[in-house]
C-alpha cells in the first residue's frame, strides 16, 4: 500500500495496546496533552501477534454520559458509546438526531461554535479530553476530521494543502515531500495528481477534493478520523473511492463515520450506532442492526418507516 | 401536453404577452438611462482633469517647490514637488497606523468579539466614526495635539488625523471580507491541530487578501484626496520636507489653495495638482491589484 510507511520506533508502546479496550485510566490526565502530542505511535506488530495488518494502531474513544449543548438547547442528552480502535462505526439517524454534534464532541470542535457546550467525558485512548489540562491543539492533531463539504484551502496547492496540516501544527521536521507523497498515497490520490502537486487544489474534482481533504487529515497522522457525512456532496463513482479508502484507512485509524446513506453504514462500518433524539438507541455489528436490530425504533428506521 | 394541441393554444400559455414585452422594455430602458447618467459626471470630470491639468503639466511641474510669487503675471510660480512629497509621506504614514490597527480591530471582531457586548459596542462606535466628517478629525488633532501641546503644526499630526478617517473605512472593510471566508476552512484547519493564531495567519488572512485590498486602498484613496484634516494639522509650506516633524505640504492643500488665487497660471497649477492626485491614487490601485493577484495561488 504505502511503501514509504515507518515500521520500527517501538518505544514505550505496549504491543497489544490495541486490544485492550477495557483500558480507561491509562496515562495520567495532568500531562495528557503533552503525552498525546509526543506518543510515538508507529509501532510494528510481530507476525506472530496475529495483527500483521494492524501497522499503527488507532485509538479508541469512549464517551461517558456525553451531553452537548447549544446555548440551553440540549442536544445530545447523555451518550455512552465506544468506539473500538481501528474500527469503521457508523452512527445512523434520522436528520437532527445530534449525530454530528456527537461527533464534533470527539476532537472538541463543538465548542468552536459560539455559545456551545458539552459535559461528560470522551476518553481518548483512555485520557479524558474535556479535563481542564488537555490541550486541545493536541486532541485535534490526534482526533483527524473530514467534513461534508470537500474544503481545499483555496489559496493553496495541492502540494501545500496536505503540508498544511504539518506545516500548521508545527510539525515541520523531516521529510515534508515524502510525508505528502505518504499521506497522498494514503489517501488513494497519488496517482492522479503526482503531475500537478503545485496546481490549485480547488481545481479538482469534487470526489477528489474530498480525498484530498483525507490526505489533509491523514499527513498528522491521527489515531482516529471523524467523518462527517463525507460523501453527501459526491457522486457514486467518487463515493465509492472514499468507501474503498475508508476500508484501507482502518488499518491504521480508528473510523467514526456519520452517514445518512444506510446502504453506505452496511458496505463500510464494522459497527452501527443508531441514534434518535440525541439519544443512542443502541449499537451493535453492522450485520446486526440492519437485519435483526433489538429495539423496534432502529428496525422502524432501518427498514424506511421514519426519518 | 398532447402533440395535437393547437399552436394558438400554445402561443396563449407559453408566449410573453405584448404587456410584458412593454414592461420589459421600459424597464431596461429606464436602467439603462440611469447608468448614462451616473456616467456623465465621471467622463466629464476625467475630461476636465486632463483639458486642464495636462497643459500645466511639464518637467518644472514635478520638480520645483512653489515659489509664492503669484503677484506678477512673468514671475515663476513653481511646482507642486513639496505637496507630492508631502501627500506620499504623509499618507504612508497614517497607512501604516490605520491598517495594521484596523485590520487587527476586524480581526477580533470576526475570530474573537463575535458577538459579545463588547463588540457590538466596538461596532457600533466604529460605525459612528464612519460618518463623522473629516474635518472633525482634523479639529480633534488640532485640539489635542496642536494647541494641546502649546506646540504647532506637524506632517506626523496630519497624519494621525488621516489614520483616524482611515481606521473606520478599513475595519469595516476588512470585518465585511474576514466574515465572508468560509467558516468551514477555519474549522478544517483547526480539526488538524492548528493553533488559533495560525489558522488567522496561514488561512483566514490569505483568503480574504485580494477582497481586503480593495477595501484598504478605498480608504488610502479617501485619505490622500482629503483637505480637511491636514488645513490646521500640517499646514501649507512651500518648501520640500522629509521631516514629520515639521510643516508638511499636500496636494488637497495646495489645490486649495491655489484654487482660490487670482492668477491663472496659478490655478491651472491647481488642476495640473488635482490630475497628479488622481493619477497617482490610480497608481496605486493598480500597483496593490498587481500584487494581491500574485500573491494569490492560480
Amino acid at each position: 500500500m504505502t511503501p514509504t510507511r515507518r515500521t520500527t520506533e517501538v518505544a514505550d508502546v505496549d504491543p497489544d495496546r490495541s486490544s485492550e479496550l477495557e483500558r480507561t485510566d491509562a496515562g495520567s490526565p495532568a500531562d495528557g496533552g503533552e503525552e498525546l502530542a509526543k506518543r510515538q505511535r508507529l509501532i510494528s506488530v510481530p507476525e506472530a501477534a496475529g495483527a500483521t495488518t494492524v501497522a499503527r494502531p488507532g485509538f479508541g474513544v469512549k464517551l461517558e454520559q456525553l451531553r452537548a449543548f447549544y446555548g440551553d438547547a440540549e442536544q445530545v442528552k447523555g451518550i455512552d458509546l465506544e468506539f473500538r480502535a481501528n474500527e469503521v462505526t457508523a452512527i445512523i439517524g434520522p436528520s437532527g438526531c445530534g449525530k454530528s454534534t456527537m461527533v464534533r464532541c470527539i476532537n472538541r470542535m463543538h465548542e468552536e461554535i459560539p455559545g456551545a457546550r458539552a459535559e461528560g467525558r470522551v476518553l481518548l485512548d483512555g485520557m479524558d479530553i474535556y479535563d481542564p489540562s488537555v490541550d486541545v491543539v493536541a486532541v485535534r492533531r490526534a482526533v483527524g476530521m473530514v467534513f461534508q463539504k470537500p474544503n481545499p484551502f483555496p489559496t493553496m496547492s495541492i502540494y501545500d494543502n496536505v503540508a498544511a496540516g504539518l506545516r500548521l501544527s508545527g510539525r515541520r521536521g523531516g521529510d515534508l515531500d515524502a510525508k505528502v507523497e505518504t499521506a497522498l498515497r494514503g489517501a488513494g490520490l497519488w496517482s492522479e495528481v503526482s503531475d500537478r502537486l503545485s496546481q490549485p487544489g480547488a481545481g479538482l474534482s469534487g470526489g477528489q477534493q474530498q480525498r484530498l481533504c483525507i490526505a489533509r487529515s491523514l499527513a498528522v497522522e491521527p489515531e482516529v478520523i471523524l467523518m462527517d457525512e463525507p460523501c453527501s456532496a459526491l457522486d457514486p463513482v467518487a463515493t465509492l473511492k472514499i468507501e474503498e479508502l475508508i476500508d484501507e484507512l482502518k488499518q491504521r485509524v480508528t473510523i467514526v463515520i456519520v452517514t445518512h446513506n444506510m446502504q453506505q453504514a452496511a458496505r463500510v462500518a464494522d459497527r452501527t450506532a443508531f441514534m434518535l433524539d440525541g439519544q443512542l438507541v443502541e449499537i451493535g455489528p453492522t450485520q446486526e442492526i440492519f437485519t435483526k436490530p433489538t429495539d423496534s425504533r432502529t428496525e422502524e428506521y432501518v427498514t424506511g418507516k421514519f426519518g | 401536453m398532447s402533440a395535437q394541441a393547437p399552436a394558438a393554444e400554445l402561443t396563449a400559455r407559453f408566449g410573453v404577452s405584448a404587456g410584458r414585452r412593454r414592461k420589459d422594455r421600459i424597464a431596461r430602458a429606464i436602467i439603462l438611462a440611469a447608468t448614462i447618467l451616473a456616467l456623465i459626471p465621471l467622463v466629464l470630470i476625467i475630461y476636465y482633469l486632463l483639458e486642464k491639468g495636462l497643459g500645466a503639466w511639464s518637467s518644472s511641474f514635478f520638480t520645483t517647490d512653489p515659489t509664492g510669487n503669484t503677484f506678477f503675471k512673468n514671475s515663476a510660480i513653481g511646482g507642486v514637488k513639496s505637496a507630492i512629497l508631502g501627500s506620499i509621506e504623509m499618507v504612508a504614514l497614517a497607512s501604516a497606523i490605520a491598517i495594521p490597527l484596523g485590520v487587527g480591530v476586524a480581526l477580533w471582531l470576526v475570530e474573537y468579539g463575535r458577538a459579545s457586548w463588547f463588540a457590538k459596542v466596538v461596532r457600533f462606535f466604529v460605525d459612528v466614526l464612519t460618518g463623522v466628517p473629516s474635518i472633525v478629525f482634523g479639529l480633534f488633532i488640532y485640539i489635542v495635539l496642536v494647541i494641546g501641546t502649546g506646540s504647532t503644526f506637524a506632517g506626523y499630526k496630519g497624519s494621525l488625523a488621516l489614520s483616524l478617517l482611515m481606521l473606520p473605512v478599513v475595519i469595516r472593510s476588512a470585518e465585511v471580507i474576514l466574515l465572508l471566508v468560509p467558516g468551514g476552512l477555519r474549522e478544517s484547519a483547526l480539526a488538524l491541530g492548528a493553533p488559533r493564531w495560525k489558522v488567522i495567519f496561514r488561512i483566514v488572512l490569505p483568503t480574504a487578501l485580494p477582497g481586503m485590498v480593495t477595501g484598504v486602498l478605498l480608504a488610502v484613496a479617501r485619505a490622500a484626496g482629503e483637505t480637511a484634516p491636514l488645513l490646521f494639522t500640517a499646514g501649507s509650506p512651500k518648501k520640500t520636507t522629509t521631516d514629520l516633524g515639521a510643516f508638511m505640504n499636500s496636494l488637497p492643500v495646495q489645490i486649495y489653495n491655489d484654487i482660490n488665487s487670482a492668477t491663472p497660471s496659478v490655478v491651472s497649477r491647481a488642476w495640473g495638482a488635482a490630475l497628479a492626485l488622481v493619477t497617482l491614487i490610480l497608481l496605486l490601485n493598480l500597483a496593490a491589484r498587481l500584487i494581491s493577484r500574485r500573491s494569490r495561488l492560480v
